[in-house]
């Protein structure tokens, strides 16, 4: 017996080593991998601190034709070459140029690739994001394989595969006042391809008082704007706009939509702008911008007012310094803040107002008599809703609050018991907005659910659409 | 007096999603003028049906609007006191933040 236990002790054991060998050996492993990663990093890191010293490493070592291009430079870039108004001269200025991109989104996607594959000598792309899903309609630099990851690193590998003979450089953080000098002194021309009133702002200062060209583009919904700051004694953003708009007039695209292919248009004619600036041929848009309406398939373009002497940050007598950039809050002034991410949630009406989506899921199962009143938009409900609920849009609730009661009479009949008023919309803001008024209107009881829709999905019902 | 007024930018939902208007503006009884100022009073009254404060602040637009008068930024013909002539196209402009 004794002898018997022994026996499949030592067998335990000697199972037991070799299972601890298999783990160590899968851990060593994972060290390796680890540290060959930690190392890359260091290498994209370092790079990205080092100034875009373009030219010399394009060539590098490559025999160089008396033009100043290489043979391998003449071909690819030969259709290029045989325009007169380009010619040799406008491809080495490229390769010698140094351009950083803002934003690898809607806008960036395209800037970025044009970019590369067109030959400048240096590309910085600056974004903090991942990619998502519900990104690749539009950002189409982004393949599925890299939602999950980092947006430089996916359109990095992107420009890569197109143009390997150029430098680019990973700045996988947000552009803030805090690092914008650093990152935009090893540039020439700054690409503004964000998606946010503050670092619109911002990156305009930035150019200005780092003497930088800025080539700004934005998109929303159907239409698209495309402007040249702070070039040739053009105006400046500040110059233009030199007060915030309310942030009520700052829609998003995550909130308002955004056909795939504007921001795409508005993009390569930004790659367009910058080219035509780093290569120093043709009229560049400073000074004027173009307006581009999908819809109507109608391009305007309009003259815009000169430089501002009295300019904030580019006035005669400004007083705007690298030091008060680096303290100016961009976010307390525009009052919106540069993540989507950090959308501020609004708390408006009391916690009594208010219940989960959990409790509400419960209210259901109880079969409590109620109606849910869904305040968002008619073309948002018609992409999902909770079964049952009713949609009167916030901006139609005023107008039609006598549906409001009838519904309730309605569901009171059927079950004869009082029935109760819920609101809920995409994120849990105007359904505090409605409820709000539906309290101060005849309906002192109505409640919102907590986190809208977007919470329904997380907490109670998984396969609820999100959008 | 005859003028095409556009909104963009996300300005035509403030009059009923319409982009362009052709209008027929009456000018001024004793001059017989109309200027940018008189203009922008008569769309705030005759044109624009929701949140007036998304297009006007003051007696001027809120900021974050541009004003073209024929394709020109109205800081560069003489702001609010700019006269407008028979067919002029007016121009306003939310501008855009997104990407
Ligand atoms: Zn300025």
């Amino acid at each position: 017996m004794d002898c018997k236990i022994v026996g499949n002790g030592s067998a335990d054991i000697i199972h037991e080593i070799e299972k601890l060998k298999l783990d160590k050996k899968e851990i060593e492993n994972r060290i390796s991998k680890l540290e060959a990663q930690l190392k890359a990093d260091e290498a994209v890191q370092m790079k990205a601190n080092q100034a875009c010293s373009s030219y010399d490493s394009i060539l590098d070592g490559h025999a160089v034709s008396s033009n100043g291009l290489t043979p391998g430079m003449i071909y690819r870039y030969s259709r290029h070459l045989l325009l007169p108004d380009f010619g040799v001269e406008g491809q080495i200025n490229l390769a010698k140029s140094s351009i950083l991109v803002v934003g690898a989104g809607g806008l960036g996607s395209p800037v970025v690739l044009y970019l590369a594959s067109c030959g400048i000598g240096c590309i910085g792309i600056v974004d903090s994001d991942i990619v998502e899903l519900n990104n690749l309609h539009r950002q189409i630099i982004h393949p599925e394989a890299y939602v999950g990851h980092a947006k430089v690193k996916s359109a990095a590998a992107a420009c890569r595969a197109i143009n390997s003979s150029i430098n680019l450089v990973e700045h996988n953080q947000a552009l803030q006042a805090s690092n914008a000098l650093d990152i935009v002194s090893k540039y020439d021309i700054v690409v503004d391809a964000t998606d946010n009133l503050p670092s619109r702002y911002m990156i305009s200062d930035c150019c200005v008082v780092m003497n930088k060209p800025l080539i700004s583009g934005a998109a929303l919904g159907l239409e698209g704007q495309l402007t040249v700051y702070h070039h040739k004694g053009g105006p400046c953003y500040r110059c233009l706009f030199p007060t915030p708009p309310p942030t009520a007039a700052c829609q998003r695209c995550s909130d308002s939509g955004v056909l795939g292919v504007v921001p795409g248009v508005i993009g390569c004619l930004q790659a367009l702008e910058a080219i035509k600036v780093a290569s120093g041929i043709g009229e560049t848009l400073s000074g004027r911008m173009l307006i581009f309406d999908a819809l109507s398939s109608r391009i305007r373009i309009v003259k815009l007012r000169g430089r501002s002497l009295q300019c904030f940050a580019c006035g005669d007598h400004a007083d705007f310094t690298q030091q008060s950039f680096q303290s100016f809050d961009y976010e307390g002034f525009t009052q919106s803040p540069m993540s989507d991410k950090a959308r501020p949630k609004l708390s408006l009406i009391s916690d009594s107002a208010r219940i989960t989506s959990r409790e509400y899921k419960d209210l259901i199962d109880r079969q409590e008599p109620h109606i849910l009143v869904d305040v968002r938009p008619a073309h948002h409900f018609k992409i999902t809703a909770i079964p049952e609920s009713i949609n009167i849009p916030l901006s139609a609730l005023e107008d039609q609050i006598s549906l409001v009661d009838s519904y309730l009479k309605e569901v009171a009949k059927d079950s004869g018991k009082s029935a109760s008023l819920y609101v809920v919309c995409r994120r849990g803001n105007d359904s505090q907005r409605a409820v709000d008024f539906l309290s101060k209107n005849g309906f002192p009881l109505a409640k919102d659910i907590i986190g809208g829709l977007e919470s329904w999905a997380q907490d109670v019902d998984p396969s609820f659409p999100i959008y | 007096m005859q003028l095409t007024l556009e909104f963009g930018g996300g300005l035509d939902l403030l009059c009923q999603s319409v982009k362009i208007h052709h209008v027929d503006v009456t000018p001024n009884v004793e001059n017989g003028k109309l200027t940018l100022r008189d203009l922008l009073s008569w769309v705030r009254t005759s044109l624009i049906k929701e949140r007036p404060e998304m297009f006007m602040k003051g007696d001027s637009v809120r900021p974050g609007i541009l004003v073209l008068v024929n394709d020109c930024d109205w800081e560069l013909c003489g702001g609010h006191d700019t006269e407008l002539e028979e067919k002029d196209v007016v121009v306003f402009i939310s501008t855009l933040h997104g990407g």
